[in-house]
């Protein structure tokens, strides 16, 4: 109990100054290149995750499917890819760093004007809206935005700028939200 | 040594560190998301309210980071950049998916990354947006049969970057970027002072001098520039199995790295006439038949299905060469004699295009193995090097004969096999695929 208490119930430290954090997750994103030849993803994980769910339940669901087929077809295994063990390591890293600062706490976060349930509605929703994009793009904003920006490719700026603005062109009409 | 390294390209059972080495790249991703406060869907949303542009700092920060260093390294020569993964762009469903995760962006407060760490920190909006972010990558799955084609095809440039777009070297729009990246930290903090009442002298006066270190970065980038073809060139390694005879007279094979001159002067890049022509009738490899030579000798003589790109015009056609074909694409350089086509393999296999040969003594040798018997061709006497030593009654192209040759006719060929098939790698490979 010791232990969980030192973990659950440390005092809450400050956000990182968004600069320094930034140089951080660029030196992050650079040793990636370096070591792997890849960046940093994760959307593409959730992809396979629920790949390999179907492949579970349905396999000839799998076969009819192009798009699963590509990544569970036969006998692929669609967690065989490199961006599984980023996805489970970002998990823990992000659980680690919360648990260092003292900001592991079951909590909803939203806007001050918003019931808990609204936000949770909200938030599956975006999660699904989100995800369909990333993989109609090919990458959400760490396969794409991030990555494919520090690599300078066209696709992934044009991706970019394509997904601010989405989020401004929406900001006013949605602002109940979050403001 | 170069980077990356070929072991952690990709998770593979037989190495399990690289699983170690991803999930290590995870982890950090993970904890620095979280410590830059990207837990908290508040922060996240408060970008696109001018109130808190912390989003913005931390990715344009970690990009031009990244990027300066990425691209510091290639100039340096550390790192071959035709290895790095670089997502093939797709205007279509980019734009079309970039819009959709906008929408999906501000009205869940997350990304699918931020949502990991908001997630594993006990946020339960952060678990929410994981689980329908899962619901979301299924139906995307399910539907994406309806557009399937539009979604492959439309405004496919492959392998693309800015400074092509743009026609100016890499070690200039590096530095290019840094400036544009720090000119909008200044209007961020603007836009945080009038919208988010913040108070700039309250920030961090070490900004200012690592936006200067930054800036000095970009210009070493700048001052390093790319490495040329030749460095490039003179870097390259190959692999091949040589089988030696060992003491007792059994046959052992040895792995051996060679260089690219060794290559050349061991002959192991030219394919006879007679490899090149069976290649045509393997499953496992697909051959092109790349002719390098002048337009005017291609429209008199060439080998059916061989594609005319002059010498001069290789270099515009690399890129494609990169990513376009498939994987086991093998390309012969074609030529009168060989000089021309040694130079097109050396521009292609500095250019880290894979699976490059030469045709072994070019359109003269094809000529002499199938070609002997056409009394339509000519020998010429003085011909001179890497010129065609035939003469030809007419530019049939490759009507001749001998330009197609009949593999019934040809079913036993002798020749030594030089071809060593290269998997590049795959395309899944890279990317948030």
């Amino acid at each position: 109990m010791k232990l969980l208490e030192s973990i659950f119930h440390r005092p809450e430290k400050a956000y990182v100054q968004p600069y320094l954090a930034g140089a951080i997750l660029g030196v992050v994103l650079f040793l990636a290149f370096l070591l792997t030849g890849n960046g940093l993803g994760s959307s593409g994980a959730t992809s396979r995750i629920d790949a390999a769910l179907v492949d579970v339940v349905a396999p000839t669901h799998v076969d009819n499917t192009p798009y699963l087929l590509k990544m569970a077809g036969g006998d692929k295994n669609p967690l065989d890819d490199w961006i599984v063990p980023v996805f489970f390591g970002a998990l823990l890293g992000g659980f680690t760093s919360g648990a260092r600062n003292g900001r592991l706490k079951l909590t909803t976060t939203k806007g001050p004007n918003i019931s808990n349930r609204t936000r949770w509605v909200m938030s599956f929703l975006g999660g699904m809206i989100f995800l369909y994009g990333a993989r109609m793009a090919r990458g959400c904003t760490s396969g794409q935005a991030l990555s494919g920006g520090a690599t300078l490719a066209a696709g992934s700026w044009v991706i970019m700028f394509s997904i601010f603005g989405g989020a401004y062109a929406l900001a006013y009409f949605v602002r109940k939200l979050w403001i | 040594m170069t980077f990356p390294l070929e072991a952690f390209t990709t998770v593979s059972a037989a190495n399990p560190w690289t699983y170690v080495v991803f999930a290590g790249i995870g982890f950090a991703f993970g904890y620095t998301l979280e410590m830059a406060g990207f837990g908290d869907s508040r922060k996240l949303a408060a970008q696109f309210y001018f109130k808190e542009l912390t989003v913005l700092k931390v990715m344009f920060t970690a990009i031009a980071v990244a990027m300066t260093l990425l691209f510091g390294a290639v100039g340096l020569g550390l790192i071959d950049f035709s290895l790095v993964w670089v997502n093939p762009t797709y205007l279509g469903s980019g734009v079309v998916g970039g819009l959709i995760m906008g929408v999906g962006f501000i009205v869940g407060g997350f990304c699918p990354t931020t949502s990991l760490a908001s997630a594993s920190t006990g946020r339960i909006d952060g678990m929410l947006f994981m689980l329908g972010g899962f619901v979301g990558a299924f139906l995307f799955g399910e539907t994406e049969g309806l557009f399937d084609h539009w979604y492959n095809e439309s405004g496919y440039l492959g392998r693309l970057t800015l400074d092509q777009v743009f026609g100016l070297p890499v070690s200039v729009l590096v530095p290019i970027i840094v400036l544009v990246a720090l000119f909008m930290f200044w209007g961020a903090e603007q836009l945080e002072r009038a919208f988010g009442d913040k108070d700039l002298d309250r920030e961090p006066g070490w900004r200012k001098f690592g936006a200067a270190g930054l800036f000095a970065a970009a210009l070493g980038v700048l001052v390093l520039g790319s490495p040329s073809l030749e460095d490039r060139y003179q870097r390259l390694s190959f692999k091949r199995m040589e089988v030696v005879k060992q003491a007792d007279g059994k046959p052992l094979s040895v792995p051996r790295v060679y260089s690219a001159d060794d290559m050349l002067a061991k002959r192991l890049v030219f394919t006879s006439p007679a490899e090149a022509f069976k290649a045509r009738y393997l499953q496992a490899i697909k051959p092109v038949y790349l002719d390098v030579r002048s337009e005017a000798d291609y429209n008199l003589y060439h080998l059916v299905d061989s594609v005319n790109v002059p010498l001069k015009r290789l270099a515009t056609i690399v890129p494609d060469l990169l990513s376009e074909p498939a994987a086991n694409t093998v390309f012969i350089t074609i030529g009168n004699d060989e000089a021309a086509a040694v130079e097109a393999w050396k521009m292609l296999v500095a250019s880290r295009v894979q699976n490059v040969y030469v045709l072994e003594g070019g359109i003269n040798h094809w000529i002499e193995v199938f070609g002997a018997d056409d009394t339509s061709l000519k020998p010429l006497a003085n011909a001179r090097p890497d010129q065609l030593r035939y003469d030809f009654s007419a530019a049939l192209g490759s009507r001749y004969k001998s330009c197609a040759p009949n593999p019934i006719d040809h079913e036993e060929l002798d020749f030594q096999a030089r071809i060593v098939l290269q998997l590049k790698r795959d395309k899944s490979g890279g990317g948030c695929g």
